[in-house]
């Protein structure tokens, strides 16, 4: 191949707990092979050296919640010419968006001596409420394959292999036995994105919706079902007011049963 | 036809592995009898069976020792015809050009332990998929080449079961090497078995075996008979394909829709349902890529995806879509039902929707 001229990949933290840049990380066995094909410019996770921008892709974690941020994530948009968020914190406003639906002058009243130096915003936002979005990895956090993938699939120029259908479809695949019919253990697979490969159901659990609402979800369908189950609506309303829990349609289902409850 | 003991599987076992078959049967894990390499007939799932109804399913003990005194679970035999991952090959840049690696991982010989009538016709109908017509599917005949079947009879279907309405059970009619019948009463524990391929018949001559009396068959038959009374669903298949084409546009898709998750689980669990995507991947040199096949669903957005957007964009036009080819379009398209009424998706449906009652409502309540 003729040489080229590598890409430069950019890593940004907004509001977040850093486990999805740990995914880049985590890449152990890829981490030199992808440092062979792009220039790791900006990733101050791991490494105090920069190289100035702009940068060919982006991957941005967290979300959006102070006035400073929703000024420096435009920047960060001029500077990049791919943005890809990654994890539910970029996607969806991440756990942190359970402030969205209270009011957050009283939490911050209530755990800061002085709350008047907290500077904050009324909401925990995703990215894509703020600037252009090119690609969204979901994940609470991001599965390092499927990051490695839309990686690789920016590089090589072709569409990334990340479904939205359900995870039943990858816990199908594995052979697993449904935890919901079989067990009786409600489960949010059915209305989460794949990407997990099925993590909690191969080990007996329900799913957490980890990976957010997946395309064409049906949410009022489950929870009548989780009802019919015995669970209460408090039950439904923090299932689905989790990592994900401003992802609209999880939220507008949080928020009935909320009404209800 | 002759009565072998229930040692005798022993035998059974004992001899397919001496033929190099690896044997695949049911055994109990995570609480439901699912499709698994086994060793020997303590593997099997004696003294357990399923209770099933829409959307539930639970593993029960039974009062007795039968050792197939359950129904069917929620895999079946395509997990290991039809592969739920394929890798179909590999390619290696080589300067300007690339070669391709062709998928040769040796394909194990398999025995399938405890196959049901319904499963036997689903077979049936997947080998008409891959096996027949113009294109024939290389990686479904290689493994469908070397299966020996042992099926058995259902003398006692589940809460799902609507075999009988497809005609397509309870008794195993072809496709089998070697049928069981399990004869179990307050005085005897037997199988009577029937032979039904050459390779099977030289099998049972090599067991201990006694040639079944006029009385043993007759039981069976009557089992059968009753089994066949005792169906937990039913389905009125008399004009059916006529039916749903003259109902496309029924209100009632669109109350299914509300009730669909379009999670894609009855396709996944669905013993005829074939398709699949195929996704190419590449390494981050770009020095190799692979071409990678997976189950599918037309549950899913992707599925029905053409240039500008996908064309069955609402839950009411894919589960239509799915209901509709196995129960109507699949009869023009292959010549029989897609349908053999095993009733997994019913069963695994998360919120319990049943293609017997769906159908059953338009029947009765047609727009036209």
């Amino acid at each position: 191949m003729a040489e080229r001229k590598k890409p430069k990949l950019a890593v940004w933290k907004f509001a977040s707990c850093d486990g999805c840049q740990l995914s880049l990380l985590d890449c152990e066995d890829e981490l030199l092979a992808i440092s062979e094909q792009v220039e790791i410019a900006y990733f101050l996770e791991a490494s105090r050296a920069t190289v100035k921008g702009p940068y060919d892709i982006s991957l941005v974690e967290g979300s959006i919640t102070t006035p400073h941020d929703a000024e420096r994530i435009h920047q960060v948009r001029r500077a990049s010419r791919v943005l890809i968020t990654i994890g539910a914190c970029a996607t969806a406003g991440g756990i942190q968006a359970l402030r969205n639906f209270q009011d957050v002058r009283e939490f911050t009243s209530l755990v800061y001596a002085s709350p008047q130096y907290i500077e904050t915003l009324k909401k925990s936002t995703p990215i894509d409420e703020h600037v252009y979005v090119d690609f969204e990895l979901r994940g609470c956090p991001i599965n390092k394959y499927q990051l490695l993938e839309v990686l690789n699939a920016f590089l090589n120029g072709r569409k990334p292999n990340i479904p939205n259908y359900s995870v039943c479809v990858e816990c199908k695949r594995r052979g697993n036995v449904c935890v919901m019919v079989a067990h009786g253990t409600p489960c949010l697979g059915p209305v989460t994105q794949a990407g997990c490969d099925a993590l909690c159901p191969s080990y007996h659990r329900g799913c957490f919706g980890c990976y957010g609402p997946k395309e064409n979800p049906n949410p009022p369908a489950l929870s009548e079902r989780f009802t019919a189950m015995g669970w209460s609506d408090q039950e439904i309303v923090r299932a689905f007011r989790n990592f994900n829990a401003y992802a609209e349609p999880f939220r507008k289902e949080s928020e009935a049963h909320e009404a209800k409850s | 036809m002759v009565i072998i003991e229930p040692q005798g599987l022993s035998a059974l076992f004992d001899a397919l592995k001496q033929k190099g078959y690896q044997l695949i049967g049911p055994r109990v894990v995570d609480q439901a009898i699912i499709y698994d390499e086994i060793g020997s007939p303590e593997d099997l799932p004696v003294g357990w069976t399923d209770e099933q109804d829409a959307g539930v399913y639970r593993l029960r003990k039974r009062e007795d020792a039968r050792y197939f005194g359950y129904v069917v679970g929620p895999q079946s035999w395509k997990k290991f015809l039809h592969l739920p991952i394929l890798k179909l090959w590999e390619a290696q840049r080589d300067g300007p050009s690339f070669e391709i690696i062709p998928n040769d991982e040796p394909v194990p010989k398999m025995a399938f332990i405890g196959v049901r009538s319904c499963e036997l016709q689903a077979i049936a109908i997947q080998d008409r998929i891959f096996l027949q017509g113009d294109f024939v599917d290389p990686h479904y005949r290689s493994r469908r080449e070397n299966i020996f079947i042992v099926a058995v009879n259902c003398t006692e279907p589940g809460g799902t079961c609507f075999c009988a309405s497809m005609d397509t059970g309870p008794r195993a009619q072809s496709g089998y090497d070697l049928a069981i019948t399990e004869l179990y009463d307050a005085e005897r524990h037997v199988f009577l078995v029937e032979a039904g391929s050459p390779a099977g018949e030289t099998l049972l001559e090599q067991l201990p075996h006694r040639p079944a009396t006029e009385a043993d068959i007759q039981q069976a038959h009557q089992l059968l008979e009753q089994a066949g009374k005792k169906m937990g669903r039913q389905l009125e298949t008399e004009g059916l394909k006529d039916l749903l084409y003259d109902n496309l546009e029924h209100p009632h898709w669109q109350k299914i829709a509300e009730r669909c998750l379009s999670c894609a689980n009855c396709t996944m669990v669905c013993p005829t349902c074939f398709c699949t995507t195929v996704e190419d991947v590449t390494d981050l040199t770009g020095e190799t890529a692979m071409r990678i096949r997976k189950w599918d669903s037309c549950f899913t957005s992707d599925f029905s995806y053409i240039h500008g957007g996908s064309i069955r964009a609402s839950t009411y036009s894919r589960y239509r879509q799915w209901m509709t080819h196995k129960l109507a379009s699949w009869h023009d398209q292959f010549g029989t039902s897609g349908c053999v009424g095993c009733g997994r998706c019913i069963t695994w449906c998360p919120v319990g929707i049943d293609i017997t009652e769906e159908a059953r409502f338009i029947r009765e309540n047609p727009v036209t």
